[in-house]
């Protein structure tokens, strides 16, 4: 069987049908466009954290860390929860539709962008901070700095957060409902094939899936190989 | 890098323009796992699209999350299969109308050697009792849905309370508890249409059928618009009606996968 899932997955990326185009450029959109929001929110903050002493500062830490392992089934209940029309942001009318599906597929990457951000920050403070004094600058100029030195780790984190992202599948089968043509991205159907028993069918999906996230991890590793060889 | 920052906005922004490029005349239908596997809605929908120029958005789940959509106003229609359940609902207040649009039937699947000789039953309650005395692995849904109220009305009627390491309750739809039956084989109650639609059947057999009690209604709401007024009543009293009419009664009837019909229309 798992020879023809190869040959389904093949035949799938080869015949590049209409359907399987949407499926794939859905998928695509949502989770990058949840990762690029989760990263305008969590960079700063992850860094924020790693400058500023406050107090419950450790609490906000542990939560971050902990908020890594927050189940996507339960990301997934909280937003349709607030999305229902029964709910506190019912009105918005966004429920089973792509936008609720990146609102949950941020609640899931914001934490991991958050907290391995503050690592990476905090390192790269423990090497700069001497020249920083030594400049008199402050908490807020630090922050860009840190964040723009640590950009090559960044973008392994980036891309951890995209991971999580596109594998999930508990969170936008809740909200999103995995309506042909409207919701439908590619675990879901892999889900969904899997209930038909179509199962050389959906082994050939996470084939195509799993290529697809190699495709745009090798793309940002040539990316991040270039520029580091360019600044020597 | 403030260039940077303009260049991803600029694409967040994009990526966001282009999700709420779709259709505005759409209804949302809660429905059940059994007509969107097996294919139903793929062939119906279109001539109803057609007819009208509303679109039909299928959520498939269970008949009882199927409800908890319908009732949190979060679907503008409801296509189940559990008559008991149905009348509650209108009663409650959350539907104003309910009709009979289809039924399939109810089968039991299991490994064909058939060890506890199903196939050999003359009622459906004398099965499951040969199933439970045998104690041959049973793997139920477990889900609330409208399958699984109907198995466990079975059981009642059969006098036998189902439990113990051999009755195995999965917890999930109505294509994951067959793979997992073919994975153990076990007996399992499936409505036909999945069964007939469904692809990784291994060892399992259809073993028993025909049982007058094994009969699956579905059947059609028109959600109330005192509960929730910013539905789309109008599109979904058309898509009720089209159902109920002669075009979709004949679309129904025309369904077939490999030639068998898999839901038989029954509109008054």
């Amino acid at each position: 069987m798992e020879e023809n899932a190869f040959y389904v997955a093949l035949s799938l990326l080869v015949n590049l049908d209409a359907s399987l185009y949407q499926i794939v450029v859905l998928s695509l959109q949502v989770s990058l466009l949840a990762v690029v929001i989760a990263a305008i929110l969590g960079f700063p903050l992850g860094a924020a954290v790693a400058l500023w002493q406050f107090p419950g500062r450790g609490g906000v830490i542990v939560a971050l860390n902990a908020l890594m392992g927050l189940p996507p089934v339960v990301a997934g209940l909280g937003v349709y929860l607030l999305l229902s029309r029964a709910g506190p942001l019912g009105e918005l009318g966004l429920l089973f539709t792509p936008s609720a599906m990146v609102v949950a597929q941020v609640i899931l990457v914001l934490p991991i962008l958050a907290a391995l951000s503050r690592q990476k920050v905090e390192e790269l403070l423990g090497e700069y901070r001497e020249q920083f004094v030594s400049l008199g600058m402050s908490r807020a100029r630090m922050m860009p700095t840190l964040l723009w030195d640590a950009r090559f780790a960044l973008l392994t984190v980036l891309l951890a957060g995209f991971g999580r992202a596109s594998a999930e599948v508990g969170a936008v089968m809740m909200v999103g409902g995995n309506i042909d043509g409207v919701t439908r991205v590619m675990t879901t159907a892999i889900v969904l094939e899997t209930s038909k028993g179509a199962l050389p069918l959906a082994l050939g999906l996470g084939i195509v899936l799993l290529t697809l996230v190699m495709v745009i991890n090798a793309t940002a590793y040539i990316l991040s190989e270039t520029a580091k060889r360019r600044m020597g | 890098m403030k260039k940077n920052l303009n260049l991803v906005l600029a694409a967040v922004t994009t990526m966001g323009l282009t999700f709420s490029a779709h259709a505005e005349d759409y209804i949302t239908l809660a429905s059940t796992t059994s007509t969107e596997n097996s294919g139903l809605f793929d062939s119906i929908l279109p001539k109803f699209e057609d007819a009208t120029g509303i679109e039909v958005r299928v959520v498939a789940v269970g008949t009882g999350q199927a409800f908890e959509i319908a009732r949190r106003g979060d679907a503008d229609s409801l296509l189940v299969h559990d008559t008991t359940g149905e009348k509650r609902f209108v009663e409650n207040g959350y539907a104003t109308e309910r009709a009979d649009v289809m039924y399939n039937d109810f089968v039991l699947i299991g490994p064909a050697d058939d060890p506890a000789s199903i196939s050999e039953a003359k009622t459906a309650a004398e099965a499951l009792s040969a199933i439970a005395e045998s104690e041959a692995p049973f793997a139920s849904r477990g889900d609330d849905s409208g399958t699984n109220r109907a198995e466990l009305r079975l059981w009642e009627s059969a006098g036998v309370e189902p439990g113990g390491s051999w009755y195995r309750e999965l917890g999930s739809g109505m294509g994951p508890t067959l793979n997992t039956a073919a994975a153990m084989d076990a007996y399992v109650m499936s409505d036909r249409a999945t069964w007939v639609a469904f692809e990784n059947r291994q060892n399992l057999k259809l073993l028993f059928e025909g049982d007058k009690v094994l009969f699956n209604q579905y059947g059609s709401l028109l959600l109330s618009e005192e509960k929730h007024p910013h539905l789309k009543h109008d599109m979904a009293a058309k898509w009720h009606n089209w159902l109920l009419s002669e075009d979709g009664q004949q679309a129904i009837a025309d369904f077939k996968v490999d030639g068998q019909q898999l839901f038989f229309p029954n509109a008054q």
